[in-house]
């Protein structure tokens, strides 16, 4: 492999420096304009980050490959920045044994696009009943330590105590959609003063922070570690604020499209913004955002969800629930956290790529930009603003609720173990 | 005004011309020959994606009395059922040259969707979407209540409406809270907590949860029906504790003020939320809601589809 040379890059928008990349690792940060490489990349003004992690993608494949595939999926997730993202376990089957894990590993693994982690189902088809081969997941070649029912939510109190304990013996954690299924029967959007005008069915807030309530307690109780997917709401931040204080080993993850959309977006009954969770209301969003900032909720994940056009293009209660985030997430992150003030750059390395590689104990993964470390290296323009347009993007599903927005920033150059995989913003 | 999708679409002046243009129109109804050439050559279409045997022959009646051509659609289920969808059956009737479409669906927003989609660009009426709406539902009852106690002119200032049932599940409820607000009138909403939405103290209207106190202060009295599928839901414990509590029997009718009216969007479970006595008393306008309700919804399709030219 030849060398590579970022000249004049910014690592965590700090002092100018050259970085040499060789043989997949960070072989020489050294002063502007004296890298030397075979391959030279001009980076003036452009800002490098360790290579995103994203805990939480639906990549489909298999079984849904209409929708995205595991090719399809890591090219969207490159093109966003990343150089990792978990494979949720909600395929078709269900990635609940070491056999469909595996599939999953090495059809990553001959994509070579970015390190795809597959996340474990908790319980047999994801139907809350019983416990999945666990160890078997964790022992398999695929290492998985993230385990997830995500789109259900493991509501037997029993049978997630069971987990919690259970995933200690190989430091795994259980990542949990916090969703009360009795209180959110056939809901359709956040409860509140909208849904009764509109008249689709409410989800409460309560659904969602009853369950964290819980689980908190649970991991408290077991002394395990738990995970809390996408929170949505500020109450939902209020618990884990409060469980965090008390010494409870608990991370919390928050989507991107719940740090800039409200629900007021589904007056237009237009199915694109129908998403688990909900969208909320202005004050969740500005809570989540303070959330990320002062640390409480850990990182930020995508919850990418594709969907097929036409789930999406059809009457509201008919629609499926999903957005696309892998390749906005970066944008959503900057517009909402960066450029407000709320983030620093580094801040915004930690909750975008450093934090998740940790929770996901993915060690190669969100490292620090220094010699000796593997070259997983995001490299983005702050500057640049673009409108968003679906067509354009890798995904095979269009389903994006940012289409025509103009938002800032734009990954430029991504290096996954060295590897460039996107340069000047395309696929290389 | 190209489509009817919610009351709330409505002005005051608009309307007060829909219930005006209506009132003309009524007369067409004593005719002999009980038909205008207004709208021959346009073609109707009843899109009905729930059975509703009920308002879809009301609307196809008001469409035929204005020489509109009909076309009744029973989609076999929705995309919700996995039938055919909303958008290739709205595509369907493009293709067939239809001017409006009258749609009934139960999901709410279906006809939004309908009437924002490049699927068609026919005037779409709402008929009742899922628990949203149902404009013209509400428009034939501010009709009734303004042909009895405001002379059948004007608006509805200083009346006073209760509505009385599920309003959780209602798009009556939702579509007349709306309108007779719009229209000057007081609305209060009366049902067990279970039965309101969440967020209701925000809507333009009163709240209580006992009819008894409710009664004596109003000029017209609406009673919804209410599903008997809701008590397995545990929205109330027993269909004779809501009927002992909310039900409107002889006792309570006798609570009302001498000229109060009596209105029910039907089909009513006599015995629940309405006695039989009382749905046949002669201050009980239900059946004459149903006659109205042609009257209104030939004047909605004679807006939209004819303009704003004087009827004949």
């Amino acid at each position: 492999m030849s060398s590579q040379v970022l000249k004049s890059v910014h690592p965590f928008g700090e002092e100018a420096v050259d970085i040499v990349i060789d043989d997949g690792l960070i072989v020489a940060i050294v002063a502007p304009g004296s890298g030397v490489g075979d391959v030279i990349f001009e980076c003036a003004d452009l800002i490098a980050l360790p290579g995103f992690v994203d805990l939480h993608t639906h990549l489909r494949e298999p079984g849904r490959e209409d929708a995205e595939t595991i090719l399809t999926g890591s090219q969207a997730a490159a093109l966003g920045g990343f150089t990792c993202v978990h494979a949720m376990a909600n395929t078709s089957p269900v990635a609940d044994t070491a056999g469909v894990v595996e599939q999953v590993w090495r059809r990553g693994i001959e994509t070579g696009l970015v390190n795809i982690r597959p996340v474990g189902a908790v319980t047999v088809g994801l139907a809350g009943k019983q416990l999945a081969e666990l160890g078997a997941m964790a022992q398999s070649a695929a290492l998985v330590r993230v385990f997830s029912d995500d789109g259900k939510c493991v509501h037997d109190p029993l049978l997630m105590r069971r987990a919690l304990e259970y995933v200690k013996a190989f430091d795994g954690v259980v990542a949990q959609h916090a969703q009360d299924p009795r209180l959110t029967e056939d809901a359709q959007m956040n409860e509140g003063v909208l849904s009764g005008q509109l008249g689709l069915a409410g989800w409460p807030a309560v659904a969602e922070e009853s369950i964290i309530a819980r689980d908190v307690l649970l991991a408290k109780h077991v002394g395990s570690r738990l995970h809390v997917c996408h929170l949505s709401t500020a109450g939902s931040v209020d618990v884990i604020r409060w469980a965090k204080a008390r010494g409870i080993n608990v991370t919390a993850e928050v989507a991107p499209h719940h740090l800039l959309l409200t629900e007021d977006l589904v007056a237009s009954y237009d199915p694109m913004y129908k998403v688990n969770p909900p969208l909320r209301r202005l004050d969740d969003v500005t809570a989540l955002r303070q959330a990320v900032a002062d640390g409480t909720v850990d990182i930020i994940a995508t919850d990418h969800a594709p969907h097929p056009h036409e789930d999406k293009d059809c009457e509201w209660a008919a629609a499926a629930m999903g957005m696309l985030g892998l390749e906005t997430a970066f944008s959503i992150a900057l517009l909402t956290l960066v450029e407000p003030g709320l983030l620093t750059w580094r801040e915004l390395a930690d909750r975008m790529s450093i934090a998740p590689a940790k929770i996901g104990r993915v060690s190669d993964q969100g490292r620090d930009l220094a010699v000796g470390e593997p070259a997983n290296i995001t490299v983005v323009n702050p500057r640049a603003r673009t409108v968003v347009d679906p067509t354009r993007m890798a995904s095979k599903s269009r389903n994006t609720p940012y289409a025509g927005m103009e938002l800032p920033g734009q990954v430029m150059h991504v290096f996954y173990s060295g590897r460039c995989t996107v340069r000047d913003g395309e696929l290389a | 005004m190209q489509h009817l999708l919610s009351a709330a679409d409505l002005s005051t002046e608009e309307a007060v011309l829909i219930l005006d243009t209506a009132a003309q129109l009524a007369e067409v109804t004593d005719r002999s020959v009980k038909k205008l050439p207004t709208l021959r050559g346009r073609t109707v279409v009843n899109l009905f994606f729930e059975d509703s045997t009920r308002t879809r022959i009301s609307f196809e009646v008001a469409a035929k009395r204005l020489s509109a051509d009909v076309i009744n659609f029973a989609a076999k289920g929705s995309s919700l059922s996995k039938g055919e969808s909303l958008k290739d059956t709205a595509l369907t009737l493009e293709a067939m040259g239809a001017d409006a479409v009258v749609i009934r669906h139960g999901a709410s927003g279906a006809p939004h969707r309908l009437a924002a989609s490049s699927w068609t660009g026919c005037s779409v009426i709402n008929a009742g979407d899922g628990t949203h709406e149902h404009p013209t539902q509400a428009l034939l009852d501010a009709y009734t209540i303004r042909r009895h106690l405001a002379g059948g002119t004007g608006d509805l200032s200083g009346l006073s409406v209760a509505i009385v049932g599920d309003i959780l599940h209602s798009r009556v409820a939702r579509s007349n809270v709306l309108l007779l607000k719009t229209l000057g009138a007081s609305v209060t909403v009366v049902a067990p907590p279970t039965l309101l939405p969440y967020g209701v103290d925000s809507w333009p209207c009163s709240v209580s949860y006992d009819i008894d106190s409710v009664l004596p202060q109003v000029d017209a009295v609406m009673m919804l029906r209410v599903q008997a599928e809701r008590m397995q839901a545990a929205f109330f414990p027993s269909a004779l504790e809501y009927s002992r509590l909310y039900g409107l029997d002889s006792d309570r009718f006798t609570l009302l003020p001498d000229h109060a009216i009596v209105l029910h969007p039907g089909p009513m479970n006599r015995g629940m939320e309405i006695s039989a006595d009382v749905a046949d008393e002669t201050r009980s306008v239900i059946v004459e809601q149903v006659a109205n309700g042609v009257s209104v919804r030939m004047a909605v399709l004679y807006l939209l589809l004819g303009g704003m030219a004087e009827v004949e």
